[in-house]
């Protein structure tokens, strides 16, 4: 836990701001980061760009889930992205970087890498 | 290796070419195909929707791998005009001498023109090749063009199959028309004293002139420049144009040149072979008589090139019993005709079923004990008729009469696992049950496309490919009709769920009739249907997390993240100060703009923070969402109509506007696109649009099932000369059926292609309400258009809507850092590569370039 304790932590947004399954786009240290509520209100962040347009899109795909992971789909070719661990389901060489994310008091912080 | 020579390139001609180079896996023959038409073969047997359907491409039967064949010569518009048989050398009208090892007859047949006086006059055609149709074509647009004349006439000699056909043509054309039939009923040959009757009617209803039990005397010039058709019974019918249509002989003349004997009314004498008494000469197709007999059919012909293949590569194949039924659909009337259907063998017995009331007359011939099928006419209504076909010369599964007893009772309750394995099931391409069973089971063939492939079933007329379907069924095989992984049900059945339940949100729906959370598949799907069904805002409460990126922030996505902005211009229609504000806005927000195909202007680059600031302004200067980035209707396009045009006949523009108005904001499977067009000449491409409206002088005709894109369609004609209140209410339905009953992302052409029954059974449920759903459909779009709202003046009064339109939640004001722009041939585009090619193609090796004026001006 020490490791964690050393990290830089952003605080985002309240926890409300975010509507469960339409993810919103923050800025983390200078880079674009997708922050995902879930239906069950857990909370991810992955890296905002979308690895195979480049383009910095992610928060504004479609979340959900296949074959039980939760994932999000990018709005510009579909592709799929594990909210767990940002791998991508339909190419198993690519991934996305994602950042730990805690809540404290109603407040969405986004931790450095 | 050895040469073989055919003569003529029609449709058997072609098989022949074909299944020689199938089975011919070693190379052994070369092909060298002599062709009288400049184009390669076509597909006569739809040659009539050359005149409304289909282009001559659509038609064509000779696919680039046949054309780039190394082993087959192609010679078009060459005829052969001499053989010598001593040589082996033919000769063709260009002068072209090759040799031949064998030589195939493949001249099919030549109209019959009785030679009554006046037969040589101009506009009196025959019906036979796409030059021929080109030429009706023409002199019926100028008979309908001539000014001050009321509804031209046609007259087609001959109310036979093609007779039937060519009449349709005219009535397409635009010119009423009248058959003359020397017999006492229409398609004498195919049908009996009973279904000729119903048939008379039904074509009667549908504006054809029958006149039957008369011959044609003569043809005249009249004084005003038209013609006068003169029958037998003394009256005259005034005409613009005659076909004659009465009956075919073979091309045979090659044949009787050479002395080989033919058969005593013409056609080349060939054996089980089809071979001429020359053993290096066959004969197939119309103009071969086999066993003394010829064939008009499709067939036939194509099971006599498959005869002569088999013989030149070392089968011993034999023509034997041809089948000679048929099923078409004539002016929208069913009619089939299968086996001995004028009951012609000895003791044979005959069910009859005459319904005027239904439209429906069917009779079966049976042998004297009632068990076994030998024969049958239907007319109105042929759905019995791939099974029935099935049973000739088999044991029927029940009494004759119950299998003709109305839909419901009949043969539909027999099904296709009653069928023995021998039942043929595609007539042109002689493929059993049997065939299509194995190549199911041995895992060949799993889909209807596939069964085509791989046995050519339904690869030529079509019309037992309803059949394939269900013998996949039967076999076992089912095609997942399922959403995703979240639904198992298919977007129709969803639909009706949605709408019997009257669950308005995702959630209640995947968890009572789905599973897990859902994806990007059936989340868009469901927003859809509730956006139908529901009404409200799209981005209202849990909807918003549903819509694709587009829906959710009004405006397309772009490859660099941007989005592009397209304003609605009803019917293509902007006023000068529109303009300037499009202008304005694209000016100050250094939007790159581009007039998109559908009469409208598209903005490109907006990042999403700046999309409320440029709808502020358009919304008050009056404009709304033009629903580009949806998947509901786009633009219904519109030449300018009676307004302006010389040659318009409607006002184009103004419907089209009234139809954008209507239908803007449906949400729907797929994105739905129009036109209206003032006249026949189509300037808005209406044709090529989910539903086209083209104007007539008395009405509209409305065309349905158009697109361009990856597959283009030409919409096919709904209705014709439909007033104002009809067409819209047509169209209402049409939509509402489509938003009902469609698969996500089907588009209407392959809707209404998966309809059973197609264009026929649209046609009974939207205008004949035979579901009992038209007052249903008719309320739902009524609620669709008193609710329609514009969704972007909502989002700006709204702003936790507004709050949504920002790149990042922690930085509001910030833009995009990642979205660069670089400038392009003088306009602002997206930096970077696309598919790792840079963007730019200024140093593409075009050659020498003008510079553009203002270049020279300013001295660029």
């Amino acid at each position: 836990m020490t490791e964690l304790a050393d990290r830089t932590w952003t605080a985002v947004c309240p926890l409300e701001r975010i509507q469960r399954e339409r993810p919103v786009g923050a800025l983390v240290a200078g880079e674009p980061v997708a922050v995902v509520r879930t239906h069950d209100d857990r909370v991810f962040a992955l890296h905002n760009v979308d690895p195979f347009s480049g383009a910095s899109v992610l928060a504004r795909g479609i979340v959900g889930d296949v074959g039980g992971r939760p994932v999000i789909a990018s709005p510009l070719f579909k592709q799929h992205f594990a909210l767990e661990d940002g791998r991508c389901l339909e190419d198993a060489d690519v991934a996305v970087a994602t950042y730990p994310v805690r809540v404290v008091d109603g407040v969405v912080q986004i931790g450095s890498q | 290796m050895r040469t073989v020579v055919v003569v003529g390139h029609g449709m058997v001609g072609h098989r022949f070419v074909e299944s020689l180079r199938r089975r011919d896996d070693v190379g052994d023959w070369r092909v060298v195909v002599l062709a009288e038409e400049s184009r390669p073969a076509y597909d006569r047997v739809a040659l009539s929707s050359y005149l409304s359907t289909a282009s001559a491409a659509d038609l064509a039967l000779a696919d680039e791998e046949f054309l780039a064949d190394d082993l087959v010569d192609l010679h078009l518009d060459d005829r052969a005009v001499a053989l010598d048989r001593d040589a082996r050398v033919v000769t063709t009208a260009g002068g072209r001498r090759v040799s031949y090892d064998e030589l195939v007859l493949a001249t099919g047949s030549v109209p019959f023109v009785p030679p009554v006086p006046g037969h040589d006059l101009d506009d009196v055609f025959v019906y036979r090749t796409l030059d021929d149709l080109d030429a009706l074509r023409e002199a019926a647009g100028h008979a309908t063009a001539r000014a001050g004349a009321g509804r031209r006439a046609g007259v087609v000699v001959g109310g036979g199959l093609l007779g039937l056909e060519a009449a349709d043509a005219l009535r397409t054309l635009g010119l009423v028309p009248h058959v003359v039939e020397m017999a006492p009923r229409l398609m004498p040959v195919q049908v009996d004293e009973g279904g000729g009757a119903l048939l008379r009617r039904l074509v009667g209803e549908l504006g054809l002139r029958v006149h039957t039990g008369v011959s044609t005397s003569s043809i005249a010039r009249d004084h005003r420049g038209g013609l006068t058709v003169t029958l037998s019974d003394g009256s005259e019918l005034d005409a613009s144009v005659v076909v004659f249509s009465a009956g075919i002989r073979p091309a045979d003349g090659l044949a009787r040149e050479i002395g080989l004997p033919v058969a005593e009314r013409g056609g080349v004498l060939v054996d089980g072979r089809c071979r001429t008494q020359d053993e290096h000469i066959w004969a197939i197709g119309e103009v071969a008589a086999v066993e003394g007999r010829t064939y008009g059919l499709v067939a036939p012909g194509y099971a006599m090139a498959e005869v002569v293949a088999d013989r030149l590569t070392g089968g011993d194949a034999r023509f034997t019993e041809a089948d000679m039924s048929t099923k078409l659909k004539l002016l929208g009337v069913d009619v089939a005709s299968f086996g001995d259907a004028h009951a012609v063998s000895a003791g044979a017995l005959e069910v009859r079923l005459d319904d005027p009331v239904a439209g429906a007359y069917s009779k079966l011939v049976v042998t004297d004990d009632g068990r076994t099928l030998l024969g049958g006419v239907l007319v109105g209504d042929a759905s019995g008729y791939e099974i029935l076909r099935g049973f000739l010369g088999e044991t029927l599964p029940g009494d004759p009469m119950a299998l003709i007893a109305p839909a419901g009772d009949g043969v539909a309750a027999v099904g296709i696992e009653a069928l023995p394995d021998s039942a043929q099931i595609c007539s042109c391409n002689a493929v059993t049950k049997g065939v299509l069973v194995e190549a199911i089971r041995s895992g060949e063939a799993s889909t209807v496309p596939e069964l085509k492939a791989c046995t050519r079933a339904g690869a030529t007329c079509g019309s037992c490919v309803p059949t394939l379907g269900k013998v996949l069924t039967a076999c076992g095989v089912e095609v997942s009709t399922a959403l995703c992984e979240h639904f198992a049900q298919s977007r129709a059945e969803l639909y009706e769920i949605v709408m019997a339940t009257g669950l308005r949100t995702f959630s209640a729906i995947v968890e009572s009739y789905g599973r897990g959370r859902g994806c990007d598949v059936c989340k868009p799907a469901v927003a859809s249907m509730l956006a139908t069904l529901a009404g409200g805002h799209v981005l209202d409460g849990e909807q918003a997390t549903l819509q694709d990126t587009n829906d959710h922030f009004l405006a397309n996505l772009q490859r660099n993240g941007t989005y592009s902005v397209v304003p609605r211009l009803p019917g293509g229609e902007v006023s000068g100060e529109g303009l300037i504000v499009i202008g304005e806005i694209a000016r100050d927000f250094g939007l790159y703009t581009k007039i998109t195909g559908g009469q409208r202007i598209d903005m490109f680059g907006a990042r999403v923070e700046q999309l409320p600031a440029i709808w502020r302004r358009l919304v008050d200067a009056g404009f709304e969402s033009g629903h580009a980035y949806g998947k509901s209707l786009r633009t219904v396009k519109s030449c300018v109509g009676t307004d302006w045009c010389r040659y318009g006949v409607q006002d184009s523009v103004s419907l089209a506007v009234a139809l954008e108005l209507r239908y803007r904001g449906l949400r729907s499977p797929h994105k739905l696109k129009s036109g209206v067009s003032g006249c026949a000449r189509e300037c808005a491409e209406a044709r090529s649009k989910d539903f086209g409206v083209i104007a007539t002088e008395t009405g509209w005709n409305l065309y349905v099932g158009g697109n361009g894109g990856f597959t283009p369609r030409h919409a096919e004609l709904l209705a014709s000369d439909l007033d104002t209140v009809t067409l819209v209410r047509t169209i209402d339905r049409f939509l509402m059926f489509y938003v009902r009953t469609a698969d996500r992302l089907q588009r209407t052409a392959p809707w209404v292609e998966s309809l059973e029954g197609g264009l026929d059974h649209l046609r009974e449920v939207i205008m004949e309400d035979s579901l009992g759903i038209c007052a249903s459909l008719d309320e739902q779009m009524a609620r669709h258009v008193a609710d329609y709202a514009d969704e972007w003046a909502a989002v700006l009064e709204d702003p936790a809507k507004l709050e949504r339109f920002t790149s990042f939640v922690n930085a509001p004001g910030a833009p995009d850092p990642s979205v660069e722009f670089v400038d392009h041939r003088g306009h602002r585009v997206p930096a970077g590569m696309k598919d790792g090619q840079p963007t730019s193609v200024a140093e593409l090796g075009f050659g020498p370039r003008i510079p553009l004026r203002s270049e020279l001006e300013v001295g660029v």
